[in-house]
């Protein structure tokens, strides 16, 4: 271990020397460098502790199921306040205003529903996965299946985000390349997911909300401060730089398909997220699963007010300060874009309230959330892996858990490796939306059959396999089919091309700066409308209803002599997820 | 869990009990969440312009802060009403249904 931790220092130190061949120009901040070392030794640190606690299979998926609902509340509320939220949020705030906090309130709504609906029968009923409870009294193999090849889309998915916020985050921390920056979270997380399990897991996580809360509270209060702490004066001058359109709901909501769309995704999406359901195996009981969500909602909830003050703090201290302006990019685009793109906005107003030393606080926080998130879901993937396919489809539940634990480490390798691989390649997509897309498949695969294999007797293994594989397909195809891949990536290169010839055709006829930028703007729109074949930048109102109605169709019409056992089996299911009883079993140590 | 014991809980007035109010409770705050949510989202469906009704004539700010931050606060408000209530009144009850198990 100690050996592992030198040869971190130095690939570190060795990151930090990069700095003379850097793509941006950013100086070099030390404050920045060694906070960020300080926090990797640390998490390093927590790794190399909790990897002598981690002995057992239980021990690796649950961290022993000894988590209180306190900490397992921070926990959650740490995979939550991912690099996404931080920065896409506050970005979208930044750069919609209002818009932002109508997106941040769909990520909060899913909490209490979980609570009502799902905790304690999730903690009554599962062990290690959610599809412990999904296939709990169904045929194990295709349940599993699906629920494990859920699991993993929904992970990658929101991998992708987060790689992606790391690369840039590091980028404009150290100057280094985006690749190195990317391969450099890839390694750490294989290395805390590996060695540490669910209890290093759960602790980097803990620690980096506490971190990530505490310093985002230190901005808004700053941001605040200058305005006497009246916000009718900070929204006045963030309109008088901007507009008043930011003040009111603007374009992301624009018609009642895409609210109630949007709303579904985000709240049972939120429901059917591997990497949260499985902090529920982390507590002892009911009890402790039920004030997990409790805190976590608060946390949550308080740390979404932040991001909106924090956006605003953006427009009044970032956005046209020349400070953070990207020179290179305004002489070829014009506006007012700022250095790293605009999901940077939170990370240069941290500079803008409290210098270069905050700075590198913020920007190793952040560095640490994207470094938490991504080991949450990589051991919720990889346990997909090896709970669900290798130990309960491929070896029918005939493996010791040492043997489970080591495909679990094997599978974290190559996950971690994939994350890398695709961190690469989605560079430049808007990563608050793609978290977005995990939500679809999240809310149109793995939820259906999570509530209904709690609640509806009839549900068979036909109907759950066949409706729920309906689900994801439908997700998946509307999701290409739809404005951001269909339109914006696949058609990318005519999408460029039609706004050239706009923004081209308004400066030949001698149009203001700001006017070519919105003839650009408004070209795109145009293109995308026409081109997206499936119009809707969400699909779970669809998806999610292709999926309950299919389930319900296929289970009615099964008549097998399975699914009768199957429907006699869900009492005593039901009395086990209603009081715990049978549960102790699951959670001895 | 074998037949009898089953069939010894599911007709225990208790669970019965429990399981009646718990889940009207829980779909009772569901709903009241849905509600609040898919109302405030859909208000901004339909129009758009209402939350951007300034608080106060000649104020920037609208009145879509005060509702968009309640919505927050109401999540987490009734998070706690939940929490409250299933950690007293219901755990108990599940106690009870649970130590008659054990007495047979």
């Amino acid at each position: 271990m100690k050996a592992l931790l030198l040869a971190l220092f130095s690939a570190a130190a060795f990151a930090a020397e990069a700095l003379s061949g850097a793509v941006e120009k950013q100086p070099l901040n030390m404050s920045a460098i060694t906070m960020f070392l300080i926090f990797v030794a640390a998490t390093l640190g927590i790794t190399y502790w909790a990897a002598k606690r981690t002995k057992t299979a239980k021990d690796f998926y649950t961290a022993g199921g000894g988590i209180t609902g306190f900490q397992n509340g921070m926990a959650i509320a740490g995979d939550y306040m991912s690099a996404a939220s931080f920065l896409g949020i506050s970005a979208l705030v930044y750069t919609k205003g209002y818009d932002g906090l109508i997106y941040s309130i769909g990520f909060l709504v899913g909490w209490p529903i979980i609570l009502f609906m799902v905790a304690e029968q999730l903690r009554n009923l599962g062990k290690y996965t959610f599809a412990d409870v999904a296939s709990y009294r169904l045929r194990q193999t295709p349940i599993r299946t699906l629920a494990a090849f859920g699991s993993i889309l929904t992970v990658v998915l929101y991998l992708i985000a987060q790689m992606v916020g790391a690369g840039k985050l590091i980028q404009l921390l150290f100057g280094l390349d985006y690749e190195v920056a990317v391969i450099l979270v890839g390694v750490l997380m294989i290395l805390y997911v590996t060695f540490g399990g669910m209890l290093a897991t759960t602790w980097v996580q803990i620690i980096k909300a506490f971190l990530l809360l505490s310093g985002a509270t230190f901005m808004a209060v700053a941001v605040m401060a200058h305005y006497n702490f009246n916000f009718e004066s900070l929204f006045s001058t963030a309109v008088s730089m901007k507009d008043q359109a930011i003040m009111a709901p603007g374009k992301l909501v624009s018609d009642p398909v895409s609210a109630i769309s949007l709303g579904i995704a985000l709240m049972f999406g939120t429901a059917g997220l591997p990497h949260i359901l499985m902090r529920f195996f982390t507590v002892s009981d009911a009890k402790e699963a039920r004030k997990s969500v409790f805190y976590a909602t608060g946390f949550i909830g308080y740390f979404y007010i932040l991001t909106f003050i924090i956006g605003f703090g953006a427009i009044v201290m970032v956005f046209q300060n020349p400070h953070y302006l990207d020179l290179a990019k305004q002489a070829t685009d014009g506006g007012a874009p700022i250095l790293g793109g605009d999901n940077m906005a939170a990370i240069h107003l941290s500079h803008a309230v409290g210098g270069d030393f905050f700075l590198g606080f913020i920007s190793a926080v952040a560095f640490a959330t994207i470094l938490a998130v991504v080991s949450g879901l990589t051991l919720a993937g990889a346990s997909a892996i090896s709970h669900d396919l290798y130990a309960s489809v491929i070896r029918a539940g005939r493996v010791d858990g040492m043997m489970e634990m080591k495909v679990s480490k094997i599978a974290t390798v190559v996950l971690g490796l994939v994350a890398i691989y695709l961190g690469i390649i989605f560079e430049k997509q808007n990563i608050a939306f793609m978290v977005g897309l995990a939500f679809a498949v999240a809310a149109s695969a793995n939820f259906p059959i999570l509530f209904l294999s709690m609640f509806w007797s009839k549900l068979t293994t036909r109907g759950a396999f066949i409706g729920g594989m309906i689900g994801l397909s439908t997700a998946i195809i509307l999701v290409i089919l739809g404005p951001m891949v269909w339109a914006e990536i696949i058609n990318g290169d005519a999408l460029k091309a039609a706004v050239a010839a706009a923004k081209a055709a308004a400066t030949a006829s001698g149009a203001s700066a700001g006017d070519i930028v919105k003839a650009g703007d408004v070209a795109k729109a145009a293109f995308i409308k026409q081109t997206a074949i499936f119009p809707y930048q969400y699909p779970a109102l669809f998806s999610v209803a292709a999926a309950f109605v299919s389930i319900w169709f296929f289970s009615i019409t099964d008549r097998s002599e399975n699914s009768r056992k199957e429907e006699e089996a869900f009492e005593a299911q039901y009395i086990r997820s209603q009081t715990g009883i049978g549960a102790e079993g699951a959670i001895e140590h | 869990m074998k037949k009898e014991m089953v069939d010894a809980i599911k007709n225990d007035p208790d669970f019965i009990h429990l399981v009646k109010t718990r889940s009207s409770f829980a779909w009772t705050l569901t709903i009241i969440m849905l509600v609040i949510y898919f109302g405030f989202v859909l208000t901004i469906a339909f129009d758009p312009k209402l939350l951007g009704t300034p608080l106060s004539a000649g104020s920037v700010t609208t009145i879509g802060i005060p509702i968009g931050i309640g919505v927050i606060v109401s999540a987490f408000i009734l998070t706690g009403i939940y929490v409250r209530r299933a950690n007293g009144e219901f755990d108990e009850l599940t106690a009870k249904i649970k130590s008659k198990v054990k007495g047979e």
